[in-house]
């Protein structure tokens, strides 16, 4: 007993209780998972049959999963750029002291701590078609109403705009911590050789950004493609199924369609896409980071 | 140099206007009594509180709120704990076996929760864990994890080893090094393990929406949901709920601020 203890891997049962945690609440709902989605199981009734592929064959075929599929893309790397460039160009505004700098941050990143479902209910307010804040500026200046959420593209335009402003916040902070870290010797060397200031930001704070870019990106590119509450809140996948992201089309077709084994299928595809994402991400910045 | 900076201000202020336009028209909403038709981009002549009392009444918001405290405080503790344990081996033991280890466990971090949606809440209506706190407590505790031990682990690496040595020489065993000296060191980043994954699991809808099915155990962002949608002709009551619901992180934030941004800084250290 003694020299188990003393020996040097004994610690590692340490992290079994967080391993046992992960096997029964990830690992196993996953592996059923594949089990489910090779049936037409209902999502309640006791007894259901094998259909083999037939599952995944569909996902290919299914016209709502494509437009899911595209708008999971749209909702991925539109937010993330829009964020890194929205994030950036604060954390450069907001980096030096001037007056009013604090609250600035403080009113940008706040929404970052506001649970996404309920900042959605709260943007309903600006697109309600009557009363909507949106619709009274455009009154103001004698325009039409519009209905802002009854056209599909506009709709995941309006999702990707929300959790932008949103999130934003997250991008601005590792951004600013990044500047913070830039020594600022080297913005002096860049005066004294002339650099202007436009190409002192393309060859000395981006390259040195870099860290914080690639975190920011994966932070924000992985948000984005589990998009779920703020759509759910906004537009629950409407009109029709114009802006479903695959999280929330994963949710109505077990809930409404009640077509279990299907949407567990869905929900692989899922999983297989953002490893894949995430994994091309990090070989490509790897390279990048290489590079200088 | 006074003027130089003017500009910046100036703009400044309309960013900060433009994020917290949502805070000012739920405001004005929810002060508004059903009657009043006036713009939302108008504030109330006379403060209505009939909202308020609405959303705690029929909302059931306090209720929620209450859920809400006992779910994030309870998965918080277990997160702090079996994170700080786990770390200390992944960050001390850097074996083959142990780094990938800590690979995977990293890997859960991206797992989209909709992605096992039907095979966990299957699962957990086979061992009864739908609509108790114990349910949802260990399923948010999982998923946080991975971000806890990740801090943590960053945070005991820089810990120097020869801490542990001296230790080991005075007769400590590996385990009692971990609660005697690295545990009590770990005080600062466990705040913002705190922050983080309190964040996280305050504001969960995702699992909430599938595990908490009865309505007593409801947490804030179902209870402003489902009022959301039951509502649709009463909007300032549902605009209410959905003001007090988040009061309570938007009061830690303001006095708490620094603390918060540090947690997002850590977080985004690679290891």
């Amino acid at each position: 007993m003694k020299q188990l203890l003393s020996n040097k891997n004994s610690i590692n049962i340490m992290y079994l209780p967080a391993l046992i945690l992960f096997a029964v609440f990830v690992i196993y709902p996953f592996t059923s998972g594949i089990r489910i989605s090779f049936t037409n199981w209902n999502g309640f009734s006791q007894s259901f049959s094998y259909v083999g592929w037939d599952n995944f064959k569909y996902l290919f075929t299914d016209k709502n999963m494509l437009t899911s599929f595209i708008n999971t893309l749209l909702y991925g790397f539109g937010s993330t750029i829009l964020q890194q460039m929205l994030g950036l160009s604060y954390a450069l505004l907001l980096n030096k002291a001037f007056r009013g700098r604090t609250l600035a941050r403080m009113m940008i990143y706040l929404p970052v701590l506001i649970a996404p479902v309920i900042m959605g209910y709260m943007y309903y307010f600006f697109f309600q078609y009557n009363y909507g804040a949106l619709n009274d500026i455009l009154m103001l200046f004698g325009l039409d109403k519009l209905d802002w959420l009854a056209n599909g593209n506009r709709a995941v335009g309006i999702v990707i705009a929300v959790n932008t402003i949103q999130f934003c916040g997250i991008s601005m902070v590792l951004y600013l911590a990044g500047l913070q870290g830039i020594p600022t010797a080297y913005y002096e060397a860049a005066n004294i050789d002339g650099a202007s200031k436009f190409r002192q930001f393309t060859h000395v704070t981006l390259p040195l950004l870099m860290p914080s870019i690639v975190t920011s990106v994966t932070i924000n590119l992985i948000g984005g493609l589990k998009l779920f509450d703020v759509i759910k809140a906004l537009t629950n996948g409407g009109p029709g199924y114009a802006s479903h992201s695959i999280s929330t089309l994963i949710d109505y077709t077990y809930f409404k369609n009640q077509t279990a084994g299907y949407s567990s299928a869905m929900g692989i595809l899922l999983f297989i896409f953002i490893v894949i994402v995430s994994l091309s991400l990090q070989l490509y910045f790897r390279k990048k980071e290489v590079e200088y | 140099m006074k003027k130089r900076t003017l500009w910046k201000t100036i703009v400044a202020l309309v960013i900060s206007i433009i994020h917290i336009l949502p805070f000012y028209i739920a405001i004005t909403v929810a002060f508004k009594p059903k009657t009043n038709l006036s713009s939302r981009w108008l504030l109330p002549k006379v403060l209505n509180l009939d909202n308020f009392k609405m959303a705690i009444e029929k909302a059931h918001v306090l209720m929620a709120i209450k859920n809400s405290v006992i779910i994030t405080s309870i998965a918080i503790a277990c997160v702090m704990l079996i994170g700080a344990m786990a770390a200390y081996p992944l960050a001390r033991n850097r074996t083959k076996l142990n780094r990938f280890i800590l690979n995977l466990i990293l890997a859960v971090m991206m797992v989209p929760p909709l992605s096992i949606l039907v095979p966990l809440v299957k699962m957990m209506s086979d061992i009864n864990g739908i609509s108790t706190y114990w349910g949802i407590i260990l399923v948010v505790t999982t998923f946080q994890l991975p971000m806890s031990i990740f801090l943590y682990t960053n945070f005991i690496t820089t810990i120097p080893n020869s801490l542990d040595e001296a230790a080991t020489i005075d007769g400590c065993s590996r385990f009692s090094i971990f609660y005697r000296i690295i545990l009590p060191l770990l005080k600062p980043v466990t705040a913002s393990v705190v922050i983080l994954t309190g964040v996280f699991i305050w504001n969960d809808y995702q699992f909430s929406l599938y595990l908490l099915q009865s309505p007593s155990k409801r947490v804030v962002t179902l209870a402003v949901s489902t009022f959301f949608a039951q509502s649709s002709t009463n909007l300032g009551a549902a605009s209410a709920a959905a003001l007090i619901a988040i009061l309570p992180i938007a009061a830690l934030f303001i006095f708490l601020q620094k603390y918060f941004i540090r947690g997002m800084v850590d977080s985004a250290v690679k290891g």
